[in-house]
């Protein structure tokens, strides 16, 4: 039984992990892979927190319509996120601006934070992967 | 990729016996695929099936073992959304073989 106890205590870590989204959603497959990803890490319990800015914040956007390019739209999925417990979805203000985009846009409830909030957030975590 | 006649129609399988075109899926493949996986087809795995593909249209996604369970006990009473239940109706992985027979690619994670 010991051992079983010492592995319990191994698989109990939990890190910040953030995943950065820097991509519009189309044109290359970072967004995609990322969002896969994401949905791959929920199995392993950690403390995922997802961050949309610079062209990154046109994967969330309301009303995409793929079918000229003949891709999927996986902009809906963002939406089975919160199905998988992962709940913390920040945006850039400053990206959201340049853009012309507010949270009513996004098909998503996110969190904007500013440049200073969004630094703290990032200094705050383990792990950050860029997409 | 392979091709297979499913009641005189040609649609085209993955490796793993995949359909590879979501929208070709009707009640003909449901019942070949629950064949391949010797699965005999019930109204409580039709239950599955059916909300696996109301899941899909959704989300565009076939949803971890996990988080389907999670959902269908919301959706269907607790009674329905544990692992027991859906194990039973889908010995060998509810979202792997439930997945197969509603026309859905393997889900995101699954091995």
């Amino acid at each position: 039984m010991s051992d079983m106890d010492e592995m319990d205590d191994g698989s109990g870590i939990v890190k910040k992990f953030m995943f950065l989204n820097r991509k519009a959603p189309h044109g290359t497959v970072y967004a995609l892979e990322g969002l896969e990803v994401v949905l791959i890490t929920a199995a392993f319990d950690q403390d995922v927190s997802m961050v949309f800015t610079d062209d990154g914040v046109f994967q969330l956007m309301k009303g995409i319509d793929s079918k000229g390019i003949e891709v999927k739209d996986f902009s809906k999925t963002y939406r089975a996120l919160e199905g998988y417990d992962i709940e913390k979805l920040y945006v850039d203000q400053a990206s959201m601006d340049a853009r012309g985009l507010t949270e009513d846009d996004l098909i998503v409830d996110v969190t904007v934070l500013s440049v200073d909030e969004m630094a703290n957030l990032m200094a705050e975590q383990d792990v950050v992967i860029s997409f | 990729m392979p091709m297979v006649n499913i009641a005189g129609k040609e649609v085209e399988v993955d490796e793993e016996g995949y359909l590879v075109d979501l929208s070709q899926w009707n009640e003909d493949i449901a019942k070949y695929m629950a064949v391949e996986e010797k699965v005999e087809l019930t109204d409580s795995h039709w239950e599955v099936v059916n909300f696996l593909r109301e899941y899909y249209a959704e989300y565009q996604i076939a949803p971890a073992v996990r988080v389907l369970t999670k959902a269908i006990g919301k959706k269907l009473g607790p009674e329905k959304g544990n692992n027991k239940y859906l194990y039973e109706l889908f010995p060998y992985g509810p979202a792997k073989q439930a997945c197969k027979i509603a026309g859905l690619p393997k889900p995101t994670g699954c091995i």
